[in-house]
Protein backbone atom coordinates (compact mmCIF):
# COMPACT_ATOMS: atom_id res chain seq x y z
CA UNK A 1 0.00 0.00 0.00
CA UNK A 2 1.33 3.70 -0.64
CA UNK A 3 1.59 5.99 1.58
CA UNK A 4 -0.89 8.92 1.94
CA UNK A 5 1.22 11.64 1.04
CA UNK A 6 0.75 15.05 2.15
CA UNK A 7 0.86 18.31 0.02
CA UNK A 8 4.18 18.40 -1.72
CA UNK A 9 4.14 15.29 -2.48
CA UNK A 10 6.67 14.07 0.39
CA UNK A 11 6.02 10.78 1.70
CA UNK A 12 4.94 10.79 5.32
CA UNK A 13 8.42 8.64 6.08
CA UNK A 14 10.11 12.21 4.98
CA UNK A 15 7.96 14.14 7.17
CA UNK A 16 9.50 15.99 10.05
CA UNK A 17 7.57 14.51 13.34
CA UNK A 18 4.99 12.41 11.81
CA UNK A 19 3.29 9.46 12.15
CA UNK A 20 3.94 6.84 10.27
CA UNK A 21 2.19 3.64 9.01
CA UNK A 22 2.74 0.99 11.85
CA UNK A 23 3.49 -1.97 9.16
CA UNK A 24 6.51 0.39 8.40
CA UNK A 25 7.19 0.96 11.43
CA UNK A 26 8.10 -2.87 11.44
CA UNK A 27 9.40 -3.36 9.11
CA UNK A 28 11.75 -0.66 8.99
CA UNK A 29 12.59 -1.89 13.10
CA UNK A 30 13.12 -5.32 11.68
CA UNK A 31 15.94 -4.03 9.11
CA UNK A 32 17.93 -2.28 11.97
CA UNK A 33 17.97 -5.34 13.32
CA UNK A 34 18.73 -7.74 10.72
CA UNK A 35 20.55 -5.88 8.29
CA UNK A 36 23.85 -5.91 11.18
CA UNK A 37 22.94 -9.61 12.39
CA UNK A 38 23.40 -10.18 8.16
CA UNK A 39 26.75 -8.19 8.00
CA UNK A 40 28.47 -9.99 11.20
CA UNK A 41 27.45 -13.38 9.46
CA UNK A 42 29.41 -12.24 6.56
CA UNK A 43 31.99 -10.51 7.60
CA UNK A 44 32.65 -13.69 10.22
CA UNK A 45 32.67 -16.08 7.08
CA UNK A 46 35.27 -14.16 4.75
CA UNK A 47 38.39 -16.60 4.02
CA UNK A 48 40.99 -15.17 6.31
CA UNK A 49 38.83 -13.95 9.49
CA UNK A 50 40.25 -15.94 12.42
CA UNK A 51 36.98 -17.18 14.60
CA UNK A 52 39.23 -16.08 17.57
CA UNK A 53 39.17 -12.79 16.25
CA UNK A 54 35.75 -12.98 15.11
CA UNK A 55 33.57 -15.70 15.48
CA UNK A 56 30.09 -15.97 13.71
CA UNK A 57 26.62 -16.04 14.97
CA UNK A 58 25.99 -19.19 14.49
CA UNK A 59 29.26 -20.09 17.43
CA UNK A 60 27.96 -17.78 19.73
CA UNK A 61 24.72 -19.16 19.89
CA UNK A 62 26.52 -22.46 20.10
CA UNK A 63 28.37 -21.59 22.74
CA UNK A 64 25.56 -19.67 24.65
CA UNK A 65 23.77 -23.21 24.36
CA UNK A 66 27.11 -24.83 26.07
CA UNK A 67 27.35 -22.47 28.63
CA UNK A 68 23.51 -22.53 29.89
CA UNK A 69 23.96 -26.47 29.40
CA UNK A 70 26.73 -27.22 31.10
CA UNK A 71 28.78 -23.91 32.13
CA UNK A 72 26.41 -22.69 35.26
CA UNK A 73 24.67 -19.76 32.60
CA UNK A 74 21.29 -19.86 34.77
CA UNK A 75 23.13 -19.44 37.61
CA UNK A 76 25.26 -16.51 36.48
CA UNK A 77 22.58 -14.81 35.08
CA UNK A 78 20.62 -15.01 38.62
CA UNK A 79 23.65 -13.56 40.84
CA UNK A 80 24.22 -10.73 38.24
CA UNK A 81 20.94 -10.03 37.87
CA UNK A 82 20.90 -10.09 42.09
CA UNK A 83 23.81 -7.45 42.06
CA UNK A 84 22.37 -4.99 39.50
CA UNK A 85 19.04 -4.95 41.21
CA UNK A 86 20.07 -4.51 44.58
CA UNK A 87 23.17 -1.49 44.10
CA UNK A 88 20.09 -0.03 41.58
CA UNK A 89 17.63 -0.73 44.27
CA UNK A 90 19.68 0.62 47.69
CA UNK A 91 20.39 3.97 45.19
CA UNK A 92 16.69 4.45 44.66
CA UNK A 93 16.00 3.92 48.24
CA UNK A 94 17.76 6.76 49.30
CA UNK A 95 18.13 8.91 45.80
CA UNK A 96 14.11 8.91 45.67
CA UNK A 97 13.74 10.64 49.50
CA UNK A 98 16.61 12.79 49.15
CA UNK A 99 15.87 13.82 45.76
CA UNK A 100 12.34 15.09 46.73
CA UNK A 101 13.94 16.95 49.52
CA UNK A 102 16.51 18.59 47.21
CA UNK A 103 13.43 19.65 44.53
CA UNK A 104 11.53 20.86 46.74
CA UNK A 105 13.68 22.84 49.06
CA UNK A 106 16.08 25.49 47.85
CA UNK A 107 17.96 25.45 51.38
CA UNK A 108 18.41 21.70 51.09
CA UNK A 109 19.45 21.91 47.36
CA UNK A 110 21.96 24.48 48.41
CA UNK A 111 23.32 22.24 50.80
CA UNK A 112 23.60 18.77 48.77
CA UNK A 113 22.88 19.63 45.05
CA UNK A 114 27.03 20.71 44.19
CA UNK A 115 28.44 17.59 46.02
CA UNK A 116 26.59 15.78 44.84
CA UNK A 117 27.13 17.44 41.14
CA UNK A 118 30.88 17.51 42.12
CA UNK A 119 31.07 13.27 43.32
CA UNK A 120 28.73 12.28 39.80
CA UNK A 121 31.99 13.16 37.68
CA UNK A 122 34.19 11.03 39.72
CA UNK A 123 34.87 7.41 38.10
CA UNK A 124 33.12 4.68 39.48
CA UNK A 125 35.75 2.14 38.24
CA UNK A 126 38.49 4.36 40.34
CA UNK A 127 36.87 3.83 43.43
CA UNK A 128 37.19 0.34 43.20
CA UNK A 129 40.79 0.03 45.55
CA UNK A 130 38.71 2.01 48.07
CA UNK A 131 35.60 -0.43 47.73
CA UNK A 132 37.79 -3.16 48.59
CA UNK A 133 39.67 -1.36 51.14
CA UNK A 134 36.35 -0.29 52.86
CA UNK A 135 33.49 -2.64 52.27
CA UNK A 136 36.14 -6.50 51.78
CA UNK A 137 35.90 -8.72 48.54
CA UNK A 138 32.61 -9.96 49.02
CA UNK A 139 29.05 -9.59 47.50
CA UNK A 140 28.48 -6.41 49.60
CA UNK A 141 31.65 -4.82 46.90
CA UNK A 142 30.08 -5.48 43.79
CA UNK A 143 26.60 -4.04 44.96
CA UNK A 144 28.39 -0.90 46.46
CA UNK A 145 30.01 -0.71 42.60
CA UNK A 146 26.81 -0.62 41.07
CA UNK A 147 25.25 1.63 44.10
CA UNK A 148 28.14 4.45 43.55
CA UNK A 149 27.82 4.14 39.85
CA UNK A 150 24.18 5.13 39.68
CA UNK A 151 23.23 6.48 42.77
CA UNK A 152 24.62 9.98 42.48
CA UNK A 153 22.92 10.50 38.72
CA UNK A 154 20.15 9.33 40.14
CA UNK A 155 19.89 11.83 42.75
CA UNK A 156 19.80 14.74 40.51
CA UNK A 157 17.45 13.11 38.07
CA UNK A 158 14.99 13.07 41.18
CA UNK A 159 15.59 16.50 42.21
CA UNK A 160 15.26 17.82 38.52
CA UNK A 161 11.71 15.53 38.22
CA UNK A 162 10.69 17.34 41.62
CA UNK A 163 11.66 20.61 40.15
CA UNK A 164 9.34 20.03 36.77
CA UNK A 165 6.19 19.76 38.88
CA UNK A 166 4.38 22.63 37.67
CA UNK A 167 4.63 25.77 40.35
CA UNK A 168 0.34 26.49 39.20
CA UNK A 169 -0.45 22.84 40.84
CA UNK A 170 1.67 23.78 43.76
CA UNK A 171 -0.23 26.93 44.44
CA UNK A 172 -3.77 25.40 43.88
CA UNK A 173 -2.84 23.55 46.41
CA UNK A 174 -1.62 25.88 48.73
CA UNK A 175 -4.85 28.67 47.91
CA UNK A 176 -6.55 25.24 49.09
CA UNK A 177 -5.17 25.66 52.62
CA UNK A 178 -2.99 22.17 51.97
CA UNK A 179 0.01 22.10 54.70
CA UNK A 180 3.84 21.42 53.18
CA UNK A 181 3.34 17.46 54.43
CA UNK A 182 -0.26 17.95 52.18
CA UNK A 183 1.54 19.21 49.12
CA UNK A 184 4.48 16.34 49.39
CA UNK A 185 2.29 14.05 49.82
CA UNK A 186 -0.60 14.69 47.11
CA UNK A 187 0.67 16.84 45.04
CA UNK A 188 4.78 16.60 44.46
CA UNK A 189 4.90 12.96 44.57
CA UNK A 190 1.69 12.03 42.39
CA UNK A 191 2.58 14.62 39.83
CA UNK A 192 6.46 13.64 39.57
CA UNK A 193 5.27 9.76 39.52
CA UNK A 194 5.18 9.45 35.89
CA UNK A 195 8.81 11.01 35.09
CA UNK A 196 10.27 9.42 38.33
CA UNK A 197 9.17 5.84 37.07
CA UNK A 198 10.75 6.74 33.61
CA UNK A 199 14.32 7.99 36.04
CA UNK A 200 14.31 4.31 37.29
CA UNK A 201 13.60 3.03 34.14
CA UNK A 202 16.84 4.90 33.38
CA UNK A 203 19.42 4.06 35.77
CA UNK A 204 18.42 0.55 35.57
CA UNK A 205 19.81 0.72 32.31
CA UNK A 206 23.34 2.43 34.09
CA UNK A 207 23.61 0.05 36.37
CA UNK A 208 23.67 -2.81 34.04
CA UNK A 209 26.46 -1.50 32.43
CA UNK A 210 28.43 -1.16 35.71
CA UNK A 211 28.26 -4.84 35.68
CA UNK A 212 31.03 -5.91 34.36
CA UNK A 213 32.83 -3.01 36.38
CA UNK A 214 31.57 -4.12 39.69
CA UNK A 215 32.49 -7.83 38.79
CA UNK A 216 36.08 -6.92 38.41
CA UNK A 217 36.34 -7.32 42.11
CA UNK A 218 37.15 -11.04 43.13
CA UNK A 219 33.81 -12.18 41.72
CA UNK A 220 33.78 -16.04 40.70
CA UNK A 221 30.77 -15.86 39.37
CA UNK A 222 28.12 -13.40 37.05
CA UNK A 223 28.12 -12.63 33.49
CA UNK A 224 30.86 -10.19 33.54
CA UNK A 225 33.27 -12.43 35.71
CA UNK A 226 32.37 -14.78 32.44
CA UNK A 227 33.13 -12.06 30.16
CA UNK A 228 36.65 -11.39 31.71
CA UNK A 229 37.37 -14.79 32.29
CA UNK A 230 36.80 -15.54 28.71
CA UNK A 231 38.97 -12.60 27.54
CA UNK A 232 41.78 -14.60 29.70
CA UNK A 233 41.49 -17.51 28.13
CA UNK A 234 40.38 -15.88 24.23
CA UNK A 235 37.10 -17.22 24.24
CA UNK A 236 35.79 -14.78 22.29
CA UNK A 237 32.87 -16.75 21.60
CA UNK A 238 31.69 -16.25 25.13
CA UNK A 239 32.73 -12.70 25.29
CA UNK A 240 30.01 -12.12 22.70
CA UNK A 241 27.88 -14.35 24.08
CA UNK A 242 27.99 -12.45 27.51
CA UNK A 243 27.62 -8.33 25.77
CA UNK A 244 24.73 -9.71 24.90
CA UNK A 245 22.85 -11.47 26.88
CA UNK A 246 23.45 -8.26 29.33
CA UNK A 247 22.09 -6.06 26.51
CA UNK A 248 19.09 -8.62 25.71
CA UNK A 249 18.18 -8.75 29.92
CA UNK A 250 18.34 -4.93 29.74
CA UNK A 251 16.03 -4.64 27.21
CA UNK A 252 14.02 -6.80 29.08
CA UNK A 253 13.57 -5.16 31.80
CA UNK A 254 13.38 -1.85 30.06
CA UNK A 255 10.45 -2.70 28.37
CA UNK A 256 8.80 -4.39 31.42
CA UNK A 257 9.34 -0.69 33.05
CA UNK A 258 7.99 0.46 30.07
CA UNK A 259 4.73 -1.70 30.31
CA UNK A 260 4.13 -0.59 33.74
CA UNK A 261 4.52 3.11 33.12
CA UNK A 262 1.53 2.32 30.84
CA UNK A 263 -0.42 0.67 32.91
CA UNK A 264 0.48 3.22 36.29
CA UNK A 265 -0.48 5.99 34.29
CA UNK A 266 -3.45 5.77 32.21
CA UNK A 267 -4.02 9.46 32.41
CA UNK A 268 -0.92 9.76 30.31
CA UNK A 269 -2.62 7.79 26.92
CA UNK A 270 -2.92 10.37 23.60
CA UNK A 271 -1.45 13.23 25.00
CA UNK A 272 1.16 15.08 23.20
CA UNK B 1 -20.13 34.12 52.79
CA UNK B 2 -18.33 36.91 51.81
CA UNK B 3 -15.35 39.25 52.65
CA UNK B 4 -13.98 43.15 51.76
CA UNK B 5 -10.61 43.34 51.45
CA UNK B 6 -8.03 46.56 52.22
CA UNK B 7 -4.97 46.73 50.40
CA UNK B 8 -2.99 50.08 52.10
CA UNK B 9 0.29 51.49 50.57
CA UNK B 10 1.39 47.91 49.36
CA UNK B 11 4.81 48.11 48.01
CA UNK B 12 7.04 45.17 46.25
CA UNK B 13 10.61 44.59 44.71
CA UNK B 14 11.68 41.75 43.50
CA UNK B 15 15.60 41.46 43.80
CA UNK B 16 18.03 43.00 45.75
CA UNK B 17 20.45 45.97 45.43
CA UNK B 18 21.06 47.44 41.59
CA UNK B 19 19.12 45.00 40.03
CA UNK B 20 15.56 45.39 42.05
CA UNK B 21 12.90 45.18 39.96
CA UNK B 22 10.16 47.18 41.26
CA UNK B 23 6.86 45.77 40.56
CA UNK B 24 4.14 48.00 42.39
CA UNK B 25 4.63 51.35 44.36
CA UNK B 26 2.31 51.60 46.75
CA UNK B 27 -1.22 50.49 45.91
CA UNK B 28 -4.01 51.24 47.82
CA UNK B 29 -7.64 50.13 47.29
CA UNK B 30 -10.65 49.47 49.27
CA UNK B 31 -12.67 46.00 47.69
CA UNK B 32 -16.14 45.71 49.40
CA UNK B 33 -17.82 42.46 50.18
CA UNK B 34 -19.27 41.09 47.28
CA UNK B 35 -17.91 43.55 44.93
CA UNK B 36 -16.80 42.07 41.20
CA UNK B 37 -13.58 44.13 40.74
CA UNK B 38 -11.39 43.92 37.42
CA UNK B 39 -7.94 44.91 36.95
CA UNK B 40 -6.61 45.78 33.65
CA UNK B 41 -3.55 47.63 32.09
CA UNK B 42 -0.55 47.09 30.07
CA UNK B 43 1.68 44.05 30.62
CA UNK B 44 4.06 44.31 33.20
CA UNK B 45 1.87 47.23 35.33
CA UNK B 46 1.52 44.71 38.38
CA UNK B 47 -1.66 43.14 38.14
CA UNK B 48 -0.43 39.68 38.91
CA UNK B 49 1.86 40.74 41.44
CA UNK B 50 -0.88 42.42 43.71
CA UNK B 51 -3.53 40.11 42.38
CA UNK B 52 -0.80 37.05 44.26
CA UNK B 53 -0.15 39.25 47.34
CA UNK B 54 -3.93 39.16 47.97
CA UNK B 55 -3.41 35.48 47.64
CA UNK B 56 -0.88 35.36 49.81
CA UNK B 57 1.26 33.85 47.58
CA UNK B 58 4.05 36.65 47.12
CA UNK B 59 5.05 38.77 50.05
CA UNK B 60 5.09 42.84 50.64
CA UNK B 61 8.09 44.69 50.41
CA UNK B 62 5.85 46.91 52.43
CA UNK B 63 2.36 48.01 53.34
CA UNK B 64 -0.63 45.72 54.66
CA UNK B 65 -3.37 43.62 52.77
CA UNK B 66 -6.20 43.08 55.27
CA UNK B 67 -9.11 40.61 54.75
CA UNK B 68 -12.14 41.73 56.81
CA UNK B 69 -9.95 43.78 58.93
CA UNK B 70 -7.17 40.76 59.30
CA UNK B 71 -3.66 41.16 58.23
CA UNK B 72 -3.18 38.36 55.41
CA UNK B 73 -0.18 35.62 56.17
CA UNK B 74 0.31 33.70 53.41
CA UNK B 75 -2.79 31.48 51.33
CA UNK B 76 -5.52 30.58 52.93
CA UNK B 77 -8.51 28.77 52.12
CA UNK B 78 -10.72 31.98 52.72
CA UNK B 79 -9.19 32.87 49.45
CA UNK B 80 -9.29 31.24 46.49
CA UNK B 81 -7.04 31.22 43.32
CA UNK B 82 -7.75 30.22 39.70
CA UNK B 83 -4.76 30.28 37.52
CA UNK B 84 -4.36 30.42 33.72
CA UNK B 85 -3.19 26.89 33.09
CA UNK B 86 -1.43 23.88 34.12
CA UNK B 87 -3.30 23.83 37.98
CA UNK B 88 -5.03 20.89 37.61
CA UNK B 89 -4.00 17.48 38.84
CA UNK B 90 -3.81 15.31 35.36
CA UNK B 91 -3.65 12.30 37.67
CA UNK B 92 -7.09 12.80 38.89
CA UNK B 93 -10.48 12.67 37.12
CA UNK B 94 -12.56 15.63 37.05
CA UNK B 95 -14.94 14.66 39.83
CA UNK B 96 -11.61 14.12 42.25
CA UNK B 97 -10.29 17.59 41.25
CA UNK B 98 -13.37 19.30 42.19
CA UNK B 99 -13.15 17.05 45.38
CA UNK B 100 -9.52 18.12 46.28
CA UNK B 101 -9.81 20.02 48.92
CA UNK B 102 -11.83 17.67 50.87
CA UNK B 103 -8.76 15.45 51.83
CA UNK B 104 -6.85 18.40 53.40
CA UNK B 105 -6.72 18.74 56.98
CA UNK B 106 -7.77 22.17 56.77
CA UNK B 107 -10.89 21.22 55.96
CA UNK B 108 -11.34 18.01 57.27
CA UNK B 109 -11.37 19.92 61.05
CA UNK B 110 -14.25 19.13 63.32
CA UNK B 111 -16.15 17.06 60.60
CA UNK B 112 -19.69 15.96 61.20
CA UNK B 113 -21.25 13.11 58.69
CA UNK B 114 -23.57 16.03 57.77
CA UNK B 115 -20.70 18.20 56.69
CA UNK B 116 -19.59 14.87 54.78
CA UNK B 117 -22.81 14.39 52.89
CA UNK B 118 -23.54 18.13 52.40
CA UNK B 119 -19.80 18.52 50.74
CA UNK B 120 -20.22 16.00 48.61
CA UNK B 121 -23.90 17.31 47.73
CA UNK B 122 -22.13 20.82 46.74
CA UNK B 123 -19.14 18.85 44.35
CA UNK B 124 -22.11 17.81 42.43
CA UNK B 125 -24.13 21.08 42.33
CA UNK B 126 -20.90 22.43 40.99
CA UNK B 127 -20.56 20.01 38.64
CA UNK B 128 -23.84 20.03 37.26
CA UNK B 129 -23.25 23.97 37.46
CA UNK B 130 -20.11 23.75 35.50
CA UNK B 131 -21.66 21.64 32.31
CA UNK B 132 -19.31 19.04 33.58
CA UNK B 133 -22.09 16.25 34.49
CA UNK B 134 -20.81 13.90 31.15
CA UNK B 135 -16.58 14.49 31.87
CA UNK B 136 -16.76 13.80 35.75
CA UNK B 137 -14.80 10.77 35.15
CA UNK B 138 -12.77 11.70 32.35
CA UNK B 139 -9.30 13.08 33.27
CA UNK B 140 -7.66 16.81 32.54
CA UNK B 141 -6.09 16.82 29.59
CA UNK B 142 -9.37 14.66 27.50
CA UNK B 143 -10.63 17.88 28.28
CA UNK B 144 -10.78 20.79 26.21
CA UNK B 145 -9.16 24.78 27.25
CA UNK B 146 -12.59 25.60 28.16
CA UNK B 147 -14.12 22.59 29.67
CA UNK B 148 -10.42 22.26 32.23
CA UNK B 149 -10.95 25.92 33.10
CA UNK B 150 -14.49 25.13 34.76
CA UNK B 151 -13.08 22.65 36.63
CA UNK B 152 -11.00 24.62 38.14
CA UNK B 153 -13.05 27.22 38.79
CA UNK B 154 -15.24 24.90 40.12
CA UNK B 155 -12.57 23.18 42.36
CA UNK B 156 -11.86 26.58 43.22
CA UNK B 157 -15.65 27.02 44.55
CA UNK B 158 -15.81 24.21 46.41
CA UNK B 159 -15.04 25.31 49.67
CA UNK B 160 -17.26 27.86 49.45
CA UNK B 161 -14.22 31.16 49.60
CA UNK B 162 -15.31 33.96 50.64
CA UNK B 163 -12.65 35.91 47.97
CA UNK B 164 -12.27 34.37 44.67
CA UNK B 165 -8.76 35.58 42.69
CA UNK B 166 -8.59 34.78 38.90
CA UNK B 167 -5.38 35.86 37.01
CA UNK B 168 -6.33 35.84 33.30
CA UNK B 169 -8.23 32.61 33.66
CA UNK B 170 -9.72 32.77 30.31
CA UNK B 171 -6.95 34.20 28.66
CA UNK B 172 -6.18 31.03 26.27
CA UNK B 173 -10.13 30.51 25.49
CA UNK B 174 -11.51 31.45 22.42
CA UNK B 175 -14.47 33.90 22.07
CA UNK B 176 -17.39 31.85 21.92
CA UNK B 177 -16.39 29.73 24.95
CA UNK B 178 -15.11 33.30 26.77
CA UNK B 179 -18.78 34.52 26.37
CA UNK B 180 -20.13 31.63 27.90
CA UNK B 181 -17.44 31.28 30.66
CA UNK B 182 -18.73 34.68 31.16
CA UNK B 183 -22.29 34.37 31.72
CA UNK B 184 -21.35 31.61 33.71
CA UNK B 185 -19.01 33.27 36.40
CA UNK B 186 -21.37 36.15 36.65
CA UNK B 187 -24.07 33.64 37.63
CA UNK B 188 -21.36 32.28 40.29
CA UNK B 189 -20.84 35.78 41.96
CA UNK B 190 -24.49 36.17 42.24
CA UNK B 191 -25.23 32.90 43.95
CA UNK B 192 -22.33 32.53 46.00
CA UNK B 193 -21.84 35.87 47.42
CA UNK B 194 -18.60 35.77 46.90
CA UNK B 195 -15.66 39.02 46.54
CA UNK B 196 -14.33 38.45 42.94
CA UNK B 197 -11.48 40.12 41.96
CA UNK B 198 -10.23 39.12 38.25
CA UNK B 199 -7.70 39.94 36.18
CA UNK B 200 -7.35 40.53 32.53
CA UNK B 201 -5.92 42.53 29.21
CA UNK B 202 -9.20 42.51 27.73
CA UNK B 203 -11.40 45.38 28.25
CA UNK B 204 -14.14 44.33 26.79
CA UNK B 205 -13.88 41.41 29.64
CA UNK B 206 -13.08 43.82 32.31
CA UNK B 207 -16.02 45.79 31.48
CA UNK B 208 -18.50 43.18 30.95
CA UNK B 209 -17.55 41.24 34.03
CA UNK B 210 -17.02 44.33 36.83
CA UNK B 211 -18.81 46.28 39.20
CA UNK B 212 -16.01 48.65 39.61
CA UNK B 213 -12.44 48.40 37.10
CA UNK B 214 -9.05 49.21 38.46
CA UNK B 215 -6.77 50.09 35.65
CA UNK B 216 -2.88 49.95 36.73
CA UNK B 217 -0.13 51.77 34.89
CA UNK B 218 3.60 50.42 34.33
CA UNK B 219 7.17 51.47 35.32
CA UNK B 220 6.78 51.51 38.64
CA UNK B 221 3.06 49.16 38.56
CA UNK B 222 0.94 51.28 40.39
CA UNK B 223 -2.85 51.54 40.41
CA UNK B 224 -3.90 54.61 38.09
CA UNK B 225 -7.73 55.20 37.59
CA UNK B 226 -10.80 53.60 39.02
CA UNK B 227 -13.88 53.46 36.93
CA UNK B 228 -17.56 52.57 37.89
CA UNK B 229 -19.14 50.37 35.50
CA UNK B 230 -22.05 52.11 34.40
CA UNK B 231 -24.22 49.15 33.48
CA UNK B 232 -27.36 46.92 35.92
CA UNK B 233 -26.16 44.52 37.99
CA UNK B 234 -28.30 41.82 35.57
CA UNK B 235 -25.55 41.62 32.41
CA UNK B 236 -26.39 40.38 28.79
CA UNK B 237 -24.13 40.15 25.54
CA UNK B 238 -26.17 42.98 24.03
CA UNK B 239 -24.75 45.47 26.35
CA UNK B 240 -21.13 45.19 24.54
CA UNK B 241 -23.21 47.60 21.96
CA UNK B 242 -25.05 49.94 24.28
CA UNK B 243 -23.14 53.57 23.82
CA UNK B 244 -22.25 53.64 27.39
CA UNK B 245 -20.34 50.52 27.08
CA UNK B 246 -18.13 51.82 24.14
CA UNK B 247 -17.37 54.77 25.42
CA UNK B 248 -16.14 53.15 28.55
CA UNK B 249 -14.41 50.82 26.16
CA UNK B 250 -12.82 53.78 24.42
CA UNK B 251 -12.12 55.88 27.50
CA UNK B 252 -10.47 52.89 29.10
CA UNK B 253 -8.17 51.59 26.06
CA UNK B 254 -6.92 55.34 25.55
CA UNK B 255 -5.79 55.60 29.06
CA UNK B 256 -4.19 52.17 28.75
CA UNK B 257 -2.37 53.68 25.41
CA UNK B 258 -1.11 56.98 27.20
CA UNK B 259 0.10 55.08 30.26
CA UNK B 260 2.01 52.12 28.86
CA UNK B 261 4.04 54.39 26.82
CA UNK B 262 4.19 51.95 23.99
CA UNK B 263 2.69 53.04 20.34
CA UNK B 264 3.37 51.86 16.84
CA UNK B 265 4.94 54.72 15.34
CA UNK B 266 3.34 54.93 12.18
CA UNK B 267 5.29 57.04 9.90
CA UNK B 268 8.28 55.38 10.91
CA UNK B 269 6.95 52.05 9.36
CA UNK B 270 5.97 53.76 6.48
CA UNK B 271 9.48 55.60 6.37
CA UNK B 272 11.00 51.67 6.71
CA UNK B 273 8.82 50.51 4.00
CA UNK B 274 9.64 53.26 1.34
CA UNK B 275 13.41 52.80 1.93
CA UNK B 276 13.35 48.92 1.41
CA UNK B 277 11.01 49.12 -1.65
CA UNK B 278 13.97 52.24 -2.79
CA UNK B 279 16.85 48.95 -2.32
CA UNK B 280 14.49 46.77 -4.01
CA UNK B 281 13.91 48.89 -7.51
N1 LIG C 1 9.11 36.47 40.47
C1 LIG C 1 9.54 37.62 39.92
N2 LIG C 1 10.83 37.95 39.92
C2 LIG C 1 11.28 39.10 39.39
N3 LIG C 1 10.49 40.00 38.79
C3 LIG C 1 9.18 39.73 38.73
C4 LIG C 1 8.63 38.53 39.28
N4 LIG C 1 7.30 38.53 39.07
C5 LIG C 1 7.02 39.69 38.42
N5 LIG C 1 8.15 40.42 38.22
C6 LIG C 1 8.22 41.73 37.58
O1 LIG C 1 7.28 42.58 38.18
C7 LIG C 1 6.62 43.37 37.22
C8 LIG C 1 5.14 43.16 37.30
O2 LIG C 1 4.85 41.84 36.90
P1 LIG C 1 3.39 41.23 36.85
O3 LIG C 1 3.53 39.80 36.46
O4 LIG C 1 2.70 41.51 38.13
O5 LIG C 1 2.73 42.05 35.68
P2 LIG C 1 1.32 41.86 34.99
O6 LIG C 1 0.63 43.15 35.06
O7 LIG C 1 0.62 40.68 35.56
O8 LIG C 1 1.74 41.59 33.51
P3 LIG C 1 1.03 40.64 32.43
O9 LIG C 1 -0.15 41.39 31.96
O10 LIG C 1 2.07 40.49 31.36
O11 LIG C 1 0.68 39.34 33.10
C9 LIG C 1 7.22 43.02 35.88
O12 LIG C 1 8.19 43.95 35.56
C10 LIG C 1 7.84 41.67 36.11
O13 LIG C 1 8.96 41.49 35.30
MG1 LIG D 1 0.05 38.72 34.83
Amino acid sequence: MSARKRPGGVSPLWQIRTAIDPRHYWVLALCGLVAPLLGWSLASSLDGVDKVFLPGPADVLTRMWTWASEDGLPADVAISTWRVVAGWALSAAIALPLGLFIGSYRSVQALLEPLTDFIRYMPAVAFIPLVMLWVGIEEGSKIAIIFIGTFFQMVLMVAEDVRRVPLAQIEAAQTMGASRGEILERVIVPSAKPALLDTLRVTMGWAWTYLVVAELVAANSGLGYAVLKAQRFLQTDKIFAGILLIGLIGLVIDQGFRLAHRKAFPYLAGRH
Amino acid sequence: MTASIQIRDAFKTFGHGPRAIQALDKASLDIRPNEFVTFVGASGCGKSTLLRMIGGLESLTSGSITVNGQPIAGPGVDRAMVFQHYSLYPWLTVADNIRFCRQLKAHTRDRTSADVEKASGRADALIRLMGLSHVAHAYPNQLSGGMQQRVAIARALMSRPPILLMDEPFGALDAQTREVMHDLIRHVHRIEGSTIVFVTHDVEEAIYLGQRIVLMAPRPGRIDTLYDVPLPAERHQDMKLAPEFLALKRQILDRIRETSGMKTDLEQLARLSAEAAELEA
